[in-house]
């Protein structure tokens, strides 16, 4: 570990908090159907769309008829996605005359998109044309991320209104979500990124005659536009195979910081629209604060491992040493422009929040260096986490943490005002179980199926860190991978778009029940007895929670993979 | 659930129409017009011709010429299309090698290159400078490192009848250093030192 790497880490930390209040404000007036500034130029296209949809953004619904907007919403998109990625060799924007994509790998890749997934099976330069990776992905990067924004807003207005019996309108905020939030930000970090060399045309792929005079095609696309909503959608899904560690979808150290705050940006501005809704901006910054912890934490032990690198390539004769000449440390499937610093820090970042692209290879990173990203996903990317689903995720654990601190004092637990009772803890409880039971579940079965371990590239227990991690990645709706796994087969393309349908709608429908069954709850006035949750007692609890339910759920699978292969590693074993 | 049907067709028609097709192509037109070099791929051209990217690696075999990190792309075989064959800097299907750290197929492949990098500049029982022994995540790394420039310029100045002073100064002025000083690792572009090189024979 370098003194400049960890000033880079610094950096990147103080441009996300630095947009936190901002962009929190903004998302907190636009949310409540307050004009911002964007309104002028924007407001006449909303008011358009409310008309041409028949729709009235002021009434409001409740929480059921919400979650059916939401879901036929969503039904529409997936069905218009499978339907594209079949019929693209018969549509235009196709200069490399890719043929229709197979039934599972269309199911697979629609359920991906639409669950904010962004899991891909496939190669993008190798599979789809510029029409679906255009007006099928791009769209659904866009929309879902929207989704998960209006899911979090229902969550807040839980707490934030007394006796209410109506959460929001999701037309409303799916629409306003799009327009004053996602695209304008998009269109300006679209075309910085063009200015740091990533590419957008529509140019079929060039063929160059190296300097050696071997032929080389070079892949092309719209990049930009769709990179930037992949990363502020945290949605992931990359226009090249090779995801953000491609030097087309990831040129340079400078637009790999703009790419890493687009992550981490509206998930953590999320936090500061829940403290304003909830009229104490305090209890946003504990929840940030909880995340920040465990975020830095899995930070410093990718960093770490990484920078330490592999002892079996200094064994084969590799000079893994840090010096002023290079990073060092494991660059197997890294960059020389982002070493060893930028590699792990983006590999924690990607999968805290429910990002999933990558730039490096997370099958190639040290046994511990590849826990982190495991680990965050296990716990469900609660850390900023998906653009919305962070901080859903987060309040259901703070939830929990209320429901432990009123047991150990003997009162009914409150937060914010709303007591929590049987019911709301039932839920969250089921929605916090569906995890764990879709990635363990899925992960046992492939293990002892013929199947699922023909498509292994590694063996030993870094084979089955690939199992675990593919199943945990979709289940997390992460969509980054030990990709050495060839999940494109129907066994895996099926089983794993389950994995991604059962991570957001299977949790989705308990949260919303919670928030339904919140909403309509007195917020009481605190007083002498009530817990305060804003205070660095309660972030201790949070995170203590959210170390305690992880740790005893996925001990026993970590330890089977990454934990057994380090000391293997350590002894000098292969496979 | 019918009554959400007309406003979900409409939105997402809507939807789909702003961000799928308008917001791509109006990206696209003004990236053309402001940074038309960066949005048509960074595209080397000499005489008329490609000869590649300044972002994207290329492969180098010849000992006149810096050779790039290894690269785990391939490309289908010609003589059987469900098989791939190993093809170095295939620019149309980027990907790594996905090898774990306790893989044997790892450890071997890089103790091959281990010994064929010393073997090939002359380096004895010299440790090999990592990232020219281990493959880039993309397979289309356009950089080294300094130290595996260093490693090399024995080679090349023999190769090209050179002082080996001449070669290494020339590495020097094409050392990138970190972007404002601290953003990312000091690099070489092997492609734009290899063309710096011949531009140095012609002269």
């Amino acid at each position: 570990m370098t003194l400049n790497g960890w000033l880079q880490i610094a950096v990147f930390c103080l441009l996300v908090l630095a947009t936190v209040r901002p962009l929190g404000a903004h998302m907190t007036r636009v949310f409540s159907g307050e004009r911002s500034f964007l309104s002028p130029a924007l407001g006449p296209l909303e008011r358009a769309f409310y008309w041409m949809a028949g729709v009235n953004p002021s009434k409001e619904q409740h929480w059921t008829r919400y979650a059916a907007a939401m879901l036929t919403f969503n039904a529409l998109g997936f069905l218009f996605l499978y339907a594209l990625q079949r019929l693209q060799g018969a549509l235009p924007l196709n200069p490399q005359g890719f043929g229709a994509v197979s039934p599972d790998l269309a199911f697979n890749t629609a359920s991906s998109f639409v669950t904010n997934t962004n899991w891909q099976s496939y190669g993008g330069e190798t599979t789809m044309s510029y029409l679906v990776q255009m007006l099928g992905l791009t769209v659904q990067n866009y929309v879902s991320a929207a989704t998960g924004i209006a899911l979090a807003l229902v969550f807040i207005r839980a707490f934030a209104r007394a006796e209410g019996k109506t959460v929001g309108n999701f037309w409303a905020d799916l629409t306003r979500g799009t327009l004053y939030v996602l695209l304008p930000i998009c269109i300006v970090t679209s075309l910085v990124l063009v200015a740091t060399g990533m590419p957008q045309n529509l140019n079929a792929y060039v063929d160059a005659t190296t300097l050696e005079g071997a032929r080389q095609t070079i892949a092309q696309g719209p990049v930009a536009s769709q990179v930037a909503i992949k990363m502020l959608g945290t949605n992931g899904g990359g226009f090249f195979n090779a995801n953000a560690a491609h030097p087309y979808e990831n040129p340079t150290a400078l637009g790999n910081m703009l790419q890493m705050w687009s992550i981490f940006a509206i998930g953590a501005a999320m936090t500061c629209v829940f403290g304003r809704m909830v009229g104490d901006t305090r209890q946003g910054w504990a929840l940030l604060a909880a995340m920040g912890v465990i975020f830095l934490a899995g930070v410093t032990v990718a960093y770490w491992a990484e920078a330490a690198g592999n002892p079996l390539l200094t064994s084969a004769g590799a000079d893994i040493g840090a010096s002023a000449m290079q990073a060092g440390g494991n660059m197997e499937g890294k960059e020389v422009r982002f070493g060893i610093a930028l590699s792990a820090l983006f590999a924690a970042i990607t999968t805290a929040a429910s990002c999933g692209a990558v730039n490096a290879m997370h099958d190639s990173f040290t046994a511990l260096g590849g826990l982190v990203p495991i680990f965050n996903m296990e716990l469900g990317e609660i850390v900023v986490g998906g653009v919305g689903a962070g901080l859903y995720g987060m309040l259901l654990f703070a939830i929990i943490a209320v429901f432990i601190a009123g047991l150990m004092v003997g009162r009914t637990p409150e937060y914010l005002g709303k007591k929590i009772e049987a019911k709301e803890v039932k839920m969250t409880v089921l929605a916090i179980l569906i995890l764990p039971a879709s990635m363990l579940g899925f992960a046992a079965v492939a293990s002892v199926l013929p199947v699922g371990v023909a498509s292994l590239n590694n063996q030993g227990p870094h084979g089955f860190t690939e199992i675990l991690y593919a199943y945990t990645s979709a289940t997390a709706n992460n969509g980054s991978a030990f990709a050495g796994l060839n999940a494109n087969v129907p066994f895996y393309n099926t089983t794993l778009g389950i994995a991604m349908m059962l991570g957001r709608f299977a949790m989705i429908v308990p949260m919303l029940a919670v928030a339904g069954a919140l909403v309509g709850k007195k917020r009481l006035a605190p007083s002498e007895g009530t817990f305060p949750t804003h205070t660095p007692l309660f972030v201790g609890l949070l995170v203590g929670v959210i170390i305690i339910v992880g740790g005893l759920t996925f001990f026993p699978a970590l330890s089977l993979g990454p934990i057994v292969e380090h000391f293997l590693m350590q002894a000098g074993q292969t496979f | 659930m019918l009554s959400h049907l007309r406003p979900a067709l409409v939105l997402f028609v809507l939807l789909a129409a702003l961000t799928g097709i308008a917001y791509p192509l109006a990206i696209t037109g003004i990236a053309q017009a402001v940074f038309p070099s960066q949005a048509s791929g960074s595209l080397i051209v000499r005489d008329g011709a490609v000869i590649g990217s300044s972002l994207i690696g290329q492969n180098f075999t010849d000992p006149k010429y810096f050779w790039p990190r290894p690269s785990a792309t391939s490309a289908p075989d010609p003589a059987d299309s469900t098989k791939t064959v190993s093809s170095p800097y295939n620019a149309a299907a980027s990907t790594g090698s996905n090898l774990g750290p306790t893989s044997k197929a790892l450890v071997e492949r890089v103790s091959g290159d281990v010994t064929h990098q010393r073997e090939a500049n002359g380096m004895g029982a010299a440790a090999v400078p990592v990232d020219l022994v281990t493959t880039s995540a993309s397979g289309l790394d356009p950089h080294i490192t300094p130290a595996a420039t260093r490693f090399q310029v024995g080679r090349v100045a023999e190769a090209r009848g050179m002082a080996e002073a001449d070669v290494q100064s020339l590495v020097d002025r094409m050392t990138e250093g970190r972007q404002l000083g601290f953003l990312g690792e000091p690099r070489v572009n092997v492609l734009a030192l290899n063309m710096a090189l011949d531009d140095l024979a012609r002269k």
